[in-house]
């Protein structure tokens, strides 16, 4: 579904990522891992023109997207739940749902579609009149999630869902995530908490300092020595 | 002072305070999306002003039809300045972008004198709005009923279209978090352009009536009720609607009541705005509306 080939790109001044290689097949969850300022956030912000690319070439469904507008990329099907949620504070929860569904024009569809966000998120539903801003960490980034649904994704983004939540929460994330997954959306997923992103994904990529050093399946990685010490702390 | 001539100036203090609430929407819409003053802002209200007498004049519109003219015409004007001035520096430091609105002022009034001339116009006012009420011995002229109530009618209309529609909706989620809105599909430009074109409407509306009430036209009219919108602004929490508003009606009534019953401090009308404006930014720099909105990380 994504295929990014040698991508460069440079954040500031700094040169964050260096020439960088991945794919993420359909129907697949393939995970970045990697310490903070490994470029990984860089990398999706880049997928979705947040950040401009200076060389190499990002494609989607096999189409050439290095310089698609974000708002176009969002249209046909490829969303970012960004880092640190990002949820609009000064809306209520069912605003920031509609939102979601802003680049849609089929309204019965987005109804349906919001109807299934409450059933996945009851929570969402008890709180759809209040401001956003006023839940707790983890609701919003229910919300978030809920909110990229809506935006009927075909590959979702996702940098760092579980920054600040308790392991608890963590664990109800990442079981959505495997959920929306066996729906048949595709996921590329960013953490830092390796072990959980690498326990339910097909394929992972390492990064360090704007490099790829190891790629590999999900398993694979998690019984990998190097990794281990570096990133599962074992 | 007799109950007569109280009520007289409670007349004007509300059409002027509703015309400083319709420029002053436009200075907290801008700022609620770019955080950025507008200065240019008093120059675009100028502007409609001017539309109304050469359509009128010039092209012998019937009134209203000189009047949605220059609303319409008004709006494009201040989107355009939009794209001019503000647009190519929206990754710019903030002080360019201020710097670049003061600029863009300058031009519109000087490109107005060389245009309009600096001879004094007289606004064309409808007959219509000329007439004055009586209701026994108060006098008070049309324009005193008809400026409050086509403010208000704006101002409902405004808060649906912020409320209640998705254009509005994408409006509020621009001004929390642009990349953020980015990211749900919206047209971030888009939605900058039309809060500068209904800002800029919303300061046409308040124009015409300015112009009713005060016909004297002048490439500079814009600056001191801009000032003074801003000023509103502040007093309500820049970035609230509902804020610019009251702002708008407390600075207006004031300066009126001010003369009314302190006829020697007439001279001070002007000063007594920025007084009230330093009070303001030093005992509560929030404005009336605004809250220090405190966030979950």
């Amino acid at each position: 579904m994504i295929k990014i080939t040698d991508l460069h790109v440079y954040y500031g001044g700094i040169h964050a990522i260096k020439g960088i290689s991945l794919e993420v097949p359909k129907g697949k969850i393939v995970s970045l891992i990697g310490a903070n300022g490994a470029g990984k956030s860089t990398t999706l912000r880049a997928i979705m023109k947040l950040e401009k690319p200076k060389e190499g070439t990002i494609s989607y469904r096999d189409q050439d997207i290095t310089f698609e507008k974000t708002q176009k990329l969002v249209k046909n099907g490829l969303v970012l739940v960004p880092e640190g949620r990002r949820v609009f504070t000064n809306l209520t929860v069912e605003e920031n749902l509609i939102l979601g569904a802003y680049a849609r024009k089929d309204s019965d569809e987005v109804h349906k579609d919001l109807e299934w966000v409450y059933e996945l998120f009851p929570r969402l539903k008890e709180r759809r009149k209040q401001k956003a801003g006023t839940m707790s960490g983890g609701e919003q980034q229910m919300l978030a999630v809920g909110r990229a649904l809506m935006s009927k994704p075909e590959v979702l983004l996702m940098d760092e869902p579980s920054l600040g939540l308790a392991p608890l929460i963590v664990k109800d994330i990442f079981n959505i995530i495997r959920k929306i997954n066996s729906l048949g959306v595709t996921i590329l997923l960013i953490e830092q908490n390796a072990k959980v992103a690498l326990e339910i994904s097909d394929y992972g990529y390492v990064m360090e300092t704007g490099n790829i050093v190891l790629e590999g399946k999900g398993k694979d990685l998690l019984e990998d020595e190097n990794v281990k010490k570096a990133y599962l702390g074992a | 002072m007799s109950l007569e001539t109280f009520f007289q100036h409670l007349s004007n203090g509300l059409a002027l305070g509703s015309l400083y609430a319709l420029i002053a929407i436009g200075y907290t819409m801008v700022y609620g999306i770019l955080r950025l003053i507008n200065f240019a802002h008093g120059d675009i209200f100028m502007i409609s002003t001017y539309i109304v007498f050469y359509g009128v004049t010039m092209f012998l519109m019937p009134w209203w039809v000189a009047f949605v003219v220059a609303i319409l015409l008004t709006g494009i004007f201040g989107i355009l300045v939009e794209r001019v001035a503000y647009r190519p520096l929206r990754d710019s430091p903030r002080i360019s972008v201020m710097i670049s609105a003061i600029g863009a002022s300058f031009l519109i009034e000087n490109l107005a004198i060389v245009i309009f001339g600096g001879r004094p116009k007289a606004f064309p006012i409808p007959d219509y709005f000329n007439q004055v009420a009586h209701f026994n011995t108060i006098s008070i002229p049309f324009a005193n009923f008809f400026i409050p109530i086509v403010t208000l009618t704006s101002l409902v209309i405004l808060l649906f279209i912020v409320n209640k529609t998705k254009t509005g909706m994408a409006m509020r989620a621009v001004s929390k978090d642009y990349e953020a809105a980015r990211l749900m599909g919206i047209n971030v430009d888009n939605i900058i352009s039309i809060t500068f074109g209904i800002g800029s409407m919303l300061a046409a509306i308040g124009g015409i009536l300015w112009g009713i009430k005060y016909p004297n036209l002048i490439p500079l009219l814009g600056i001191m009720p801009g000032l003074k919108a801003f000023i509103a602004a502040v007093i309500g929490g820049i970035g609230d609607i509902k804020g610019a508003v009251i702002g708008g009606f407390l600075l207006g009534m004031s300066e009126i009541m001010i003369i009314a019953f302190l006829p020697s401090l007439t001279g001070y009308r002007d000063a007594f705005a920025f007084i009230l404006l330093i009070a303001i930014l030093l005992f509560k720099p929030s404005g009336l509306m605004g809250q220090n909105v405190t966030e979950k990380v």
